[in-house]
């Protein structure tokens, strides 16, 4: 209970900063229409119209709520969580996306982590590419990678999933690395005076060591894989998915989409994220390394 | 009755250093016969950790011929003829008692019901009997090193090689495991190499004391213990024990006389 009130306080203060903001923002829309039609607005009329215009420049928190709601669970109540207006199809759509993209990203990375460990020309050459991987911004690739896989007769789920891996391998070689190098001198010396081979020196020392490096990668990863997936919607054409409903909100000016859609990728972020914190827990508490 | 175990000769092993090359052994000769409890002692620097971990193959002596059991190290390593316990007890805190002592007995192949008289044997051996389902860090200190003795025993090596392995711990704890460690010697018989920077450590369990002295590292002298192979702990007040430890101190000083 201690810990909810500062929770508490710093929500009701980003909240009032966004209606604040809402305020700011939504006001010269609002004159602009009273002018028009020749009235004068009074202050409490003037934050009325701010909290209720139909494309606002930053809809206020109710707006995005109702939206929400309106789009996940007043469709499940209809029976139509599926359909292609509901939040809860594209969030899926995207999700799956997320997934696939983090579990190739993770496989990939730990592959890589072990080349590099255990391969000394690896050791020199691999790391340089993995970080210039990284610093091609991901919106110039994506589009890159969408047109050559569909070029091959691949669409759909996996060039999303691949921008995904593409982003999110990177933490995991790079925790992994330092995960698998982990164990002292002492500990490697001490397999060698067993005359383990490497093989068992990896799946007996090394690999068990790596947990408390693995999952704050993984954290990192889920996160980035489902930036992957939203930006590799953008180029689809808009189809589905959270990225699709975020481009379709811009064509448009649907700002209360935009930010629906925003606040639900964000969400889902933190519950991914969450999840992989709850089974660093228990994992790590088993491995006696919590 | 006196087999050679470790044998060396002229053994030297420089290390190159950015500072120019360092001396940690040079012309080291030495036979350790089977049995011997041979105590290894000298300030830093001297080699004697060096020394040790050139028997276990961890390191590899530049100049000289070193043979364990009458092969090279290497060989001797590969056939699994040691065991070697570190100053820190390094047991894997994912593993219980059981599992750490299992480990080398899961490289090595043996099979299951094999591994299970061996941890139950050894544990009774460093008097951990109802631990094995414990974590490390449900034990204290001492307890963890006992167990790390342990599972350096689990696949019956002849050799023990130790280095520092009770540095960490106080001088109780200390006394404790030193009396272990002979009854344990004592009932095993097995060949004991033993690094330490104390003295009434090295002369309370020694058969045989190697002073070290550092740059270059050389033995200065090797001491036969005329103590009696039963020792109680009150040994150590004993006019023959204060001599030897005498004379073990003397090595030490001579050895620094350059400085």
């Amino acid at each position: 209970m201690r810990n909810l009130f500062p929770i508490l306080t710093v929500v009701a203060a980003i909240f009032a900063l966004w209606y604040a903001g809402s305020v700011v923002l939504n006001a010269p829309w609002a004159y602009d229409k009273a002018e028009r039609a020749g009235v004068e607005l009074t202050t409490k009329e003037l934050i009325a119209d701010t909290m209720s215009q139909k494309k606002p420049k930053l809809p206020p928190p109710h707006q995005v709520g109702a939206e929400i709601w309106k789009t996940t669970g007043a469709m499940v109540a209809k029976g139509r969580a599926f359909s292609k207006r509901s939040l809860i199809y594209h969030s899926w759509i995207t999700l799956s996306a997320t997934l696939l993209g983090f579990a190739l990203g993770t496989g990939f990375g730990i592959i890589l982590s072990v080349g590099i460990v255990y391969n000394r020309s690896m050791d020199m050459s691999v790391m340089p590419w993995v970080i210039a991987s990284q610093t091609i911004p991901i919106l110039a690739i994506a589009p890159m990678i969408i047109v050559v896989l569909n070029a091959v007769g691949i669409s759909g789920l996996l060039p999303k999933a691949v921008i995904s891996m593409y982003l999110s391998f990177f933490p995991v070689v790079v925790g992994m690395v330092k995960g698998l190098r982990s164990p002292d001198h002492m500990q490697v010396d001490q397999m060698k005076t067993w005359n383990a081979s490497r093989a068992q020196e990896f799946w007996k020392l090394r690999l068990p060591s790596s947990m408390p490096f693995l999952f704050p990668s993984l954290k990192v990863a889920m996160a980035a894989s489902l930036v992957g997936a939203i930006v590799g919607e953008l180029p689809t054409g808009a189809v589905a998915g959270l990225g699709a409903r975020l481009l379709g909100g811009s064509y448009y000016g649907q700002t209360i989409q935009i930010w629906s859609a925003l606040i639900t990728a964000a969400v889902l972020a933190a519950a991914l994220v969450g999840i992989i914190g709850m089974i660093q827990k228990v994992v790590l508490k088993r491995m006696g390394m919590a | 009755m006196n087999d050679t175990v470790i044998s060396a000769k002229n053994l030297s092993l420089t290390f190159q250093t950015n500072d120019g090359p360092v001396h940690a052994l040079k012309d080291v000769d030495l036979e350790i016969n089977k049995g011997d409890f041979v105590s290894f002692i000298g300030p830093s620097g001297c080699g004697k950790t060096t020394f040790l971990r050139c028997m276990a193959d961890l390191e590899q002596p530049t100049a000289g011929d070193i043979t364990v059991n009458g092969v090279s190290p290497k060989a001797a390593r590969e056939a699994r003829a040691y065991g070697y316990v570190f100053q820190h007890a390094g047991l894997y805190p994912w593993r219980t008692i059981d599992g750490n002592i299992r480990l080398p007995l899961e490289i090595m192949g043996v099979d299951k019901a094999e591994q299970d008289a061996a941890v139950q044997e050894v544990l009774e051996l460093v008097h951990l009997e109802g631990f094995e389902k414990k974590y490390p860090w449900q034990l204290s200190g001492g307890m963890q090193q006992r167990a790390s003795i342990a599972r350096a025993l689990a696949f019956h090596a002849d050799i023990l090689l130790m280095d520092e392995p009770f540095g960490a711990l106080d001088e109780i704890v200390r006394d404790h495991l030193n009396e272990q460690l002979l009854d344990l010697w004592a009932r095993t018989n097995k060949t004991i190499g033993f690094v330490t920077h104390s003295i009434p450590e090295a002369v309370y369990l020694s058969t045989k004391i190697v002073v070290m002295s550092p740059r270059p590292g050389r033995i200065t002298d090797v001491i036969e213990s005329t103590l009696p192979k039963e020792r109680p702990l009150d040994i150590r007040d004993s006019p023959e024990f204060i001599e030897i430890a005498h004379r073990v101190r003397d090595g030490l000083r001579a050895g620094h006389g350059d400085d």
